[in-house]
């Protein structure tokens, strides 16, 4: 610890190139493995589940009542038959297109529609926050799995109704998170500097607010996904969701149930396929609440 | 215009509601600021010094209506701020700025310090490459080499570097009047005198006017031609700096400079500092707000709140002592 007469902290910190927020962003998330294998993981399950027409072997619909309830790996079936005898991976691959849709709309909705009534509430108050939070508290009142349920069943099943339904469930839950974000946004110092230096309201949302409330939200969003796969996969299993004889996984898990006693791992597949799914956006959502943190 | 005030406050209040129960109706009213008026002139230094809680920032939040307040009138070189219209109130703005006292919640963590700078003259229409020109002489004129700092982030900088980029904020509109609220408050000793020593700089330049918060009597006491004391939301005494230091009249005012801790022993405390924390401003007592506190608190003190009255050139103090026998109290104060 010899005496230093520079000001090695002063002098170097200036030099190195400052980097933007969202280059230091990718920096973290590229030094962090977990976050990176969950990522690679969901971009392998997207890029299989576009490419299904191409990569599937079978028609997924075509069934065989000889081949039925094939094990893994017998010839000409990679993945076995379900209880139909249709091909495992083709189901699995054409599934997967429907789960992520039913997964992913719901919170993309969520995410825009949730970021504006909560912005809205949180910035302007009074009334209309009253207003937009106490409508949100009703459909908050309800247990997430009940209220899909609700909805779907009085709306009849289909893909489209499934994703009324669970878009109405998430709506709720990104505006409290997109309200409590704004209000404690809204009283920091910086903000009334903006309003002292003139500037209107949509200046202020544009430039100040929403920078600093989006990534809160899109990280709570993000942990909503795996949730909104497994509701989705759920309503399916109800028969509520998607409707045969159309691939979905919860769908698949619920029409190969009763074949559990013949062939225990086929039907465990489409199960395997929604945990590896929502566990790999859980990590990546993980990930990326680390690396959007503001450190000081 | 130019002998008037530039700064004039009259009567202004605010009462914040306590809100409770269902209906969020208001079941109770924290008095923050109750009947406050003074007068700031071109380039003086008009200081406001008081307790945590007395209402000085909610003050400085009033003059430049980031607050509207109850009641009362703010008027700056002659234009009523709080009657503006939206393109008149947005003009006015340009020409009082605010510096606020947490230099790390009043900078957006996600601007660079240029484009923090910068926004003030965006927000006027100043074209982009202009404004940014601009911030980063301005930031340069502050201690902070634009070549250096410009692009970082907030969060990068020290509490006094980050204070500097507040203050090349404030000044970026070339205002008249800056209200600056506790500005070396939350700043090392060392690091304080350096932005008060950059604020007397600016001042002299600029011919700037300040309104400067602070509940520190010594930087009061330094900076300002004027001073304000605030006890629970009211003004109790008002005079120049060096009366104030010389002669306080208010007991309240006596007891502040009274508890600064002094270096000659001569002058060390005959009397107890202030006992006690001041009253709930929800409830305020009546008549005289310090008379729970006060070691001279008389019967009449309780009924009526005392009306400021006048000692000497711009000396004011709201006291009943002052009403009897001035003479008599003064001396035995002195001896």
């Amino acid at each position: 610890m010899a005496v230093t007469t520079a000001l090695p902290g002063e002098l170097e910190a200036p030099a190195l190139a400052p980097m933007s927020y969202w280059r230091t962003v990718a920096w973290r998330l590229g030094r962090d493995p977990a976050t990176l294998a969950a990522g690679g993981a969901l971009v392998a399950i997207a890029l299989a589940a576009l490419l299904a027409p191409w990569l599937a072997p079978y028609d997924p619909d075509a069934g065989s009542i000889r081949a039925r309830l094939a094990a893994v790996g017998s010839a000409g079936h990679l993945l076995g038959t379900d209880e139909q005898g249709r091909d495992m991976l083709s189901r699995l691959l054409w599934g997967g297109r429907m789960t992520l849709v039913a997964g992913l709309t719901p919170v993309l909705v969520a995410f825009l529609l949730g970021t504006a009534l909560g912005v809205l509430a949180g910035y302007v108050g009074g009334l209309t926050s009253t207003l937009v939070m106490r409508t949100m508290d009703i459909f908050y009142a309800f247990p997430s799995v009940l209220l899909a349920i609700a909805i779907s069943g009085a709306l009849g099943p289909g893909l489209a109704n499934t994703l009324i339904s669970l878009s109405i469930v998430f709506v709720p839950r990104v505006v409290r998170v997109a309200e409590s974000a704004t209000v404690q946004v809204k009283s920091l110092e910086y903000i009334a500097a903006a309003r002292a230096s003139g500037a209107g309201v949509a200046a202020i949302v544009r430039h100040h607010l929403l920078a600093n409330v989006l990534g809160p939200i899109l990280v709570f969003s993000s942990t909503q996904v795996s949730l909104s796969i497994i509701l989705a996969a759920g309503l399916s299993f109800l028969g509520l969701g998607v409707t045969p004889p159309a691939a979905e996984w919860g769908l698949m898990l619920n029409t190969l149930r009763q074949s559990i006693y013949v062939n225990a791992i086929v039907p465990a597949l489409p199960g395997v396929a929604i945990f590896v799914t929502s566990m790999a956006f859980n990590l990546l959502s993980d990930g990326l609440r680390d690396a959007m943190e503001i450190r000081g | 215009m130019s002998a008037g005030p530039l700064l004039q406050a009259r009567g202004l209040r605010k009462h914040f509601p306590l809100r409770g129960g269902v209906l969020q109706r208001a079941r109770a009213w924290v008095r923050a600021v109750d009947g406050v008026s003074f007068d700031v002139r071109p380039t003086e230094t008009v200081g406001i010094v008081g307790e945590s809680g007395c209402g000085k920032s909610t003050l400085a939040r009033l003059v430049l209506r980031l607050i509207e307040p109850d009641a009362g009138t703010v008027t700056f070189d002659g234009e009523d701020v709080l009657g503006a219209p939206p393109p008149r109130l947005k003009r006015l703005r340009r020409d009082m700025q605010l510096v606020f006292q947490d230099p790390y919640a009043s900078l957006n963590p996600r601007l660079t310090i240029e484009d923090a700078v910068a926004f003030g003259l965006l927000v006027h229409g100043t074209p982009r490459a202009v404004a940014r020109e601009r911030a980063r002489a301005l930031l340069g004129r502050v201690g902070l080499d634009p070549r250096l700092y410009g692009r970082r982030y907030a969060h990068e900088l020290s509490g006094g570097q980050r204070q500097r980029v507040n203050i090349a904020r404030a000044l970026v509109l070339d205002p008249r009047l800056l209200v600056l609220d506790e500005p070396v408050s939350a700043l090392d000793k060392s690091v304080q005198a350096q932005v008060l020593n950059l604020l007397a700089d600016l001042k002299a330049e600029r011919a700037l006017t300040y309104v400067f918060i602070s509940h520190d009597l010594d930087v009061i006491e330094h900076v300002s031609d004027r001073v304000l004391v605030m006890y629970l939301g009211e003004v109790v005494e008002t005079g120049t700096a060096d009366e104030l230091a010389r002669a306080p009249k208010h007991p309240y005012t006596q007891a502040l400079f009274a508890s600064a801790p002094t270096m000659d022993p001569d002058r060390r405390m005959e009397r107890p500092p202030l006992a006690g924390d001041p009253p709930n401003p929800i409830d305020p007592p009546s008549g005289c707000r310090f008379r729970t506190r006060c070691a001279f608190a008389m019967p009449r003190c309780a009924e009526a709140p005392p009306a400021p009255r006048p000692l000497g050139v711009g000396h004011e103090v709201a006291c009943y002592l002052y009403d009897a026998e001035p003479a008599a109290f003064i001396r035995a104060r002195t001896s």
